[in-house]
């Protein structure tokens, strides 16, 4: 045999971290309901309901290494690292000897839902353990049989199981071990005070591969004798695929076929180049909409006051803020791109009625069974293999394209490489939503706040994916709609958080758009908390009170608030909030709670040939236990800098139907020049490790806007800020 | 139409349309995947190779003119098992998140030493204008200076 596999399905499904709470509610939607799962999704209360479809976790090899089948996919947010670190802290062996592969839908534990939510750690860390702990039990029974003595004797480390007069490593109790059907009872956990590797900054498992360039991206997926297919896609938005006729596509060079099914036409060729060049000359017959979106368009239907209303929010009575002395303000974000570097691609290889895609995939399970569902086969005849990703950010939760490719490897009999152009994906893709937030709000003689009302606007985030129903099941995509009522994706960040406030209420106002738009980093985090921390600094101003001890006035002494006071303490501090600095110089604050990790930034900036500069980011966060504080300060700096690149510089605009721009170098971002220094403040409170992809991406923008007024007394309200400086 | 050049060391010829960018005939014809595609425009620089020593988004390259010429890739930017000065900046300062950037910035940046040993600030922001999405910028910085301290440190 040529290695163990160890099939744990039972454990695993029992161990599950499934939460039904949205499940068998079952009742007419109504207002408190609808606040209920609101408060609880805010609160992280609500997890995504993960199920792992659970076959093999660990393979122990003859070599004594292990290899873990993760269910979630690396896209650079170190994961791999972090699950490395949490299975062989239990499984007592060499940091070095364990390796992280993608499960694919066939084999291995594959997660019912995404990659996402910053959840991965957070939702594997108990269960992972668990199992970690379960299989060194049964290495450690096995050892004990090779011993003849009992298992109570030996201990485990190192890669090592240790008896009084012998010791046997992993590699020969894997070696000489027959029976791996064990059960397992009794498991201790190790705890906190004994952990050797969760909590040190080891260096990424990825990061040599990574550096050397042989680290393989969904799109750079081949299969022997692969060609290469390109698909028409809709010119404009709202055009609908009607018929195709090839046209003279068939004859161009290096065609192997032209392809026209129902949904879509494409050309498979033994290029790329002629793949592409063949597209061009396809007759397409598209229904095209009654009249081109125009911007004014997008701007009329994400208005607070405009489409489904719902309050997610409601404390006391804030009739009050009817009077004309109401401090009213608006803010407003664009809609943007992901810019993922790696554009969505995917390889399918379909024969006998059975097909592997390899691709990069947030979603690998739904993936797979919309393939099935489009190529009228079973699922498990659907083997999706998630690859690296190049660039994660919500794209990769629509995977269109291994449709294409499956249609068209079966229809060639041969393994089929498509992918996006660049233009393609600022198209064809999904775009975040453009937001409008009205805030409201009564301040007392003593600058307290009396009433606050916050209203947030927004398009599909949540709303019109698979992700919902998938949530929801058994409950179909609209009923569940209809039973959260607000798009719960496009009001994160949104809750008010200040609640020694008696008297606040928070209402999301949903619109579709007649275009896709959906998850982004963070989702509506980071436009929503520019929206609720601008305003926050704009009442401290009025009032003529430090925005620190402004902010902490109003934050509560309970759990959730304190954790929201420290960090803004901690960050205050290591920034020298309130000294004075260099002439042209000046800090803004801002702080968010997002899936229970608070985080506070202070940013610095400076304006230069009116660009607006950030020198220097100060953050503080306390996502709970660390395991990898290189790996948490990684993603902070990088959310940062990506929410930076979105609070500066990033929009796209509709015009004709068409996103503008459609291209790097005019779609504009942050470069190298644009990145400010930044120094990251770990917390840790609490005995689990909390969400760390996405909420650092919170504060940032209102911390620059913020810094931006303090340096020249002009508030911008509107996202991308660079734009509206002048 | 038949071109010879050299990539890595290696004499390679290929057949191939004229106008096909030298990224596709790395990554499909040669199978080579450590170049990577980005946006087909030269504007993210992920695709960046060295050709007869300079630094070329090899995306906007028709092959034709690759004809003759000396292409270094990632895979060949480090000579047998000892890492490039870049390559061990990246490792010493933990540079990649998903990485897919990283093997362009890390040739753009290996071209620049060679012609600016040790750069200030202002011309890393001058030159290196690849696009990292992961937001890995701040440490590249850092690695940037540092393979300039190794690479000086080896001469």
């Amino acid at each position: 045999m040529e290695k163990k596999s160890i099939n744990r399905r039972g454990f695993i499904l029992k161990t599950g971290v499934g939460l039904g709470v949205l499940l068998g509610v079952g009742v007419v939607a109504c207002g408190p309901l609808r606040r209920t799962i609101a408060q609880k999704v805010d609160e992280g209360g609500v997890g995504y309901k993960n199920e792992y479809e659970a076959y093999i976790w660990f393979e122990l090899q003859q070599d004594g290494s292990v290899i873990l089948h993760s269910p979630k996919v690396e896209m650079g947010q170190g994961i791999f690292t972090a699950l490395a670190q949490i299975a062989a802290e239990e499984l007592e062996m060499d940091f070095n000897n364990i390796k992280v592969v993608h499960a694919t839908t066939n084999h291995g534990p594959i997660d019912a839902l995404s990659t996402g939510g910053s959840l991965t750690v957070s939702t594997l860390y108990q269960p992972l353990r668990e199992l970690a702990s379960t299989m060194r039990e049964m290495i450690k029974v096995n050892a004990a049989k090779l011993m003849g003595v009992p298992a109570n004797t030996l201990t485990v480390k190192n890669g090592e199981v240790i008896g009084a007069n012998a010791k046997l490593s992993f590699a020969e109790i894997a070696t000489k071990s027959t029976d791996w059907h064990l059960k397992i009872e009794n498991l201790v956990l190790k705890s906190k005070k004994d952990f050797t590797l969760i909590g040190k900054p080891i260096p990424r498992i990825d990061l040599v591969p990574k550096v050397k360039g042989e680290t393989l991206y969904g799109i750079d997926s081949t299969f022997p004798d692969m060609l290469f297919g390109s698909v028409a896609r809709p010119p404009v938005f709202g055009a609908v695929f009607k018929s195709a006729e090839a046209g003279n596509a068939t004859n161009m060079p290096g065609v192997v076929k032209v392809i026209i099914e129902d949904s879509f036409a494409g050309v498979v060729a033994k290029s790329r180049v002629q793949a592409e060049d063949a597209k061009k000359a396809l007759k397409i017959n598209w229904i095209m909409p009654d009249k081109l979106v125009q911007q004014a368009d997008v701007e009329a239907l994400v208005k607070v006051g405009v489409g489904k209303d719902v309050i997610i929010q409601k404390e006391g009575n804030t009739a009050i803020l009817k009077n004309e002395d109401t401090f009213t303000k608006e803010y407003y974000s664009p809609l943007g791109a992901h810019a993922h570097i790696e554009p969505n691609g995917s390889v399918a290889f379909y024969q006998d009625g059975k097909v592997v895609v390899k691709m990069s995939t947030q979603v690998a399970k739904i993936t797979r069974d919309d393939v099935a569902k489009a190529l009228k086969i079973d699922a498990e005849n659907v083997d999706i293999q998630s690859q690296y990703l190049g660039g994660g950010f919500g794209r990769r939760l629509q995977t269109s394209h291994a449709i294409e490719a499956a249609l068209m490897s079966k229809s060639v009999g041969k393994p089929v490489h498509v992918f996006f152009e660049r233009t393609e994906e600022f198209q064809n893709g999904v775009l975040r939503p453009p937001t409008h937030n009205i805030l409201k709000a009564k301040l007392d003689a003593n600058g307290t706040i009396e009433a606050l009302e916050h209203h947030t606007a927004s398009a599909d985030v949540a709303f019109n994916s698979a992700i919902l129903a998938n949530i929801f099941k058994p409950l179909s995509s609209s009923i569940a709609e209809s039973l959260v009522g607000a798009d719960f994706g496009a009001w994160r960040g949104g809750m008010i958080q200040y609640k020694n406030i008696k008297n606040y209420s928070t209402t999301a106002y949903h619109k579709e758009l007649p275009f896709q738009t959906s998850w982004w980093r963070g989702l509506g985090l980071l436009a929503n908390t520019f929206a609720i921390e601008s305003f926050m600094d704009e009442l401290a101003h009025h009032s003529k009170q430090d925005p620190l001890a402004f902010r902490l006035k109003h934050l509560p002494d309970d759990e959730r608030g304190r954790s929201i006071k420290n960090v803004l303490k901690a960050a205050c501090e290591k920034a020298g909030w309130g000294k004075s600095l260099p002439e042209g110089r000046a800090m803004g604050l801002a702080c968010s709670i997002d899936v229970n990790t608070p985080v506070a930034q202070v940013a610095e900036v400076e304006i230069k040939n009116g660009q607006i500069k950030v020198k220097k980011v100060t953050c503080a966060i306390d996502p709970g236990i660390i395991i990898n504080p290189d790996g948490v300060k990684a993603q902070t700096e990088g959310a940062i800098i990506m929410g930076l690149s979105a609070t500066l510089f990033e929009e796209v605009t509709v015009k004709d139907g068409l996103a503008t721009p459609n291209a790097f170098g005019y779609y504009p971002m942050a470069y190298l020049r644009d990145a400010p220094e930044i120094d990251v403040v770990l917390l840790s409170s609490g005995d689990n490790p909390r969400g760390v992809g996405e909420p650092p991406i919170g504060p940032i923008g209102a911390a620059i806007a913020n810094a931006v007024f303090n340096l020249t007394g002009k508030r911008l309200n509107r996202i991308p800020l660079q734009s509206h400086i002048s | 139409m038949r071109i010879d050049f050299t990539i890595n060391g290696i004499p390679k010829t290929v057949d191939v349309p004229e106008n096909m960018p030298l990224l596709w005939v790395v990554r499909d014809v040669l199978n080579m995947k450590g170049t990577k595609f980005g946006c087909g425009q030269a504007a993210c620089g992920a695709c960046t190779v060295h050709i007869d020593g300079d630094a070329i988004r090899s995306c906007s390259f028709a092959a034709q003119y690759a004809q003759s010429k000396h292409i270094t890739t990632i895979e060949g930017l480090s000579s047998g098992e000892k890492l490039h000065p870049v390559q061990q900046a990246w490792i010493e300062e933990i540079v990649p998140q998903c990485g897919y950037c990283q093997p362009g910035f890390m040739m753009s940046v290996a071209n620049l030493l060679d012609k600016i040993p040790n750069p200030t600030d202002e011309e890393i922001d001058d030159n290196i204008t690849n696009i990292c999405r992961c937001g890995t910028y701040y440490r590249m910085r850092k690695a940037i200076h540092r393979a300039a301290e190794i690479k000086s440190s080896q001469l």
